[in-house]
């Protein structure tokens, strides 16, 4: 699945474009909670999240993922702008909510990451 | 046009703005004006079109056009009011330049104003405009990425070039504590020079994660900030955080997953769920975390480098 394959299917709003659009996502995973963003965070991967400050992309760049999902329609500040704009991470935002976005990826082939343990080792 | 400029174009149509493509200062005309006057203008200051305003409104547009078929039909010295195209399509000034490409150059608008909420032009667009800004942004794009591969190409061979024993880089970051707009900029900064100096991926986001987790803490749990040093060997990169905060009273305690101090404000960020000491553990190869209450905190994390050093495939690992 492409990142404009993700904006499909969310009916997603582009806020700030890194990079190509039709470069591949491996994966997907959705967390508000920014420690469990960098416990299973993987290169390339999408995140769906209802948080919007900046500290959701210096999390997101630290963990290796390449898009960020704003659901329910939220707008991130400027300063998360900036800080995508700065790290190379593509934002989008769509009107569904954390369960549907997810639903929706999940069920046209998106997989995530399956069980995982807290001490579990991803790199 | 290779295939990586094309989605280049694409890239900035979506995520630029007309405040980004648009020419302010823009010059604008009285409906009184006699149509020679606006003729004249437009000679002077090398315009095609100028929008007509009537004290801060906007009431219509005149063009280059408009002007000549002023001349044919022996108009020129009528006021604008009466020759000026009325029924104007504006944008504002956060439209985005993929809605401003539908309308540009479509039913005859050669420009589009800007205009503000209140009604006031604030700029114009025209294709002009418009080309010079989208090729301003990809020569600096273009610049932006040869200036990183060069200073990738530099920073990569540091360990060759300067001959030693044994050659470290040290690197040293102050962190503020409760700032949480500038927290895990330091993270991100080294994240950057681990990747200049060749690392590989996996071991940058061992790395990386590790940091910020610690770079985070300084930032929630201290109230005199702190700073990490980050030294970085042929063989081993080693992580100090250091504060003279509060100190930590049960070790054993904060390294239990799930155990938190932290405040509300910060768990409503999505920090503060105890995850962070287990997760710097998870992504190192050794972690020792040093404190006394009303002394400070220290903590060391290790990762050492495999076969191939930095640049190798990621590091030896301990086993979990």
């Amino acid at each position: 699945m492409t990142i404009r394959d993700i904006i499909e299917i969310l009916g997603g709003r582009v806020l700030v474009n890194s990079g190509d659009l039709d470069a591949e996502v491996p994966r997907g995973g959705a967390a508000d909670l920014m420690s469990d963003v960098l416990a299973f965070g993987t290169d390339g991967m999408v995140l769906m999240t209802g948080l919007t400050n900046p500290q959701v992309v210096r999390t997101a760049d630290m963990a290796g993922v390449n898009v960020v999902v704003f659901v329910r329609d939220k707008t991130p500040p400027s300063e998360t702008i900036e800080a995508a704009q700065e790290s190379g991470i593509t934002l989008i935002s769509t009107g569904y909510t954390m369960y549907e976005a997810c639903g929706r990826l999940f069920q046209s082939g998106l997989p995530g990451r399956g069980p995982v343990k807290i001490e579990d080792d991803f790199s | 046009m290779a295939e990586h400029d094309i989605s280049k174009v694409e890239e900035l149509l979506y995520t630029m703005k007309v405040e980004d493509v648009m020419a302010g200062d823009t010059i604008v005309v009285d409906p009184e004006l006699s149509m020679a006057e606006v003729k004249h203008l437009m000679d002077t200051k090398q315009i095609t079109g100028v929008p007509v305003v009537q004290g801060d409104r906007m009431v219509g547009i005149v063009s280059i056009s408009d002007v000549i078929d002023a001349l044919e039909k022996g108009l020129l010295l009528r006021p604008v009011k009466e020759l000026m195209t009325t029924d104007v399509k504006s944008v504002t000034r956060d439209t985005s330049v993929i809605e401003l490409v539908k309308n540009l150059g479509r039913r005859g608008f050669g420009r589009l104003p800007v205009l503000n909420g209140e009604g006031k032009v604030i700029g114009i667009v025209t294709t002009g405009t418009l080309l010079r800004s989208l090729l301003t942004q990809m020569e600096m794009s273009y610049q932006k990425k040869e200036q990183e591969k060069l200073q990738r190409y530099r920073a990569s061979h540091i360990f060759e070039d300067i001959s030693s024993d044994d050659t470290s880089i040290v690197l040293r970051y102050i962190v503020d504590d409760k700032d949480f707009t500038n927290a895990g900029k330091a993270s991100t900064m080294i994240k950057k020079s681990l990747q200049r100096l060749g690392a590989q991926p996996p071991l940058v986001r061992r790395v990386a994660v590790a940091v910020y987790e610690a770079e985070m803490n300084l930032v929630i749990h201290t109230d005199v900030g702190g700073e990490i040093l980050v030294t970085i060997r042929s063989d081993r990169l080693q992580i100090a955080t250091v504060d003279h905060g509060p100190g930590i009273e049960n070790l054993d305690q904060v390294l239990q997953p799930g155990y938190s101090t932290a405040p509300e404000w910060i768990r409503q960020m999505g920090f503060g769920a105890g995850m962070g000491l287990a997760n710097i553990k998870r992504c190192s190869d050794v972690m020792r975390l040093m404190s006394e209450p009303g002394a400070g905190t220290r903590l060391d994390i290790l990762f050492l480098f495999g076969p191939g050093g930095l640049s190798g495939a990621g590091g030896v690992r301990k086993k979990s």
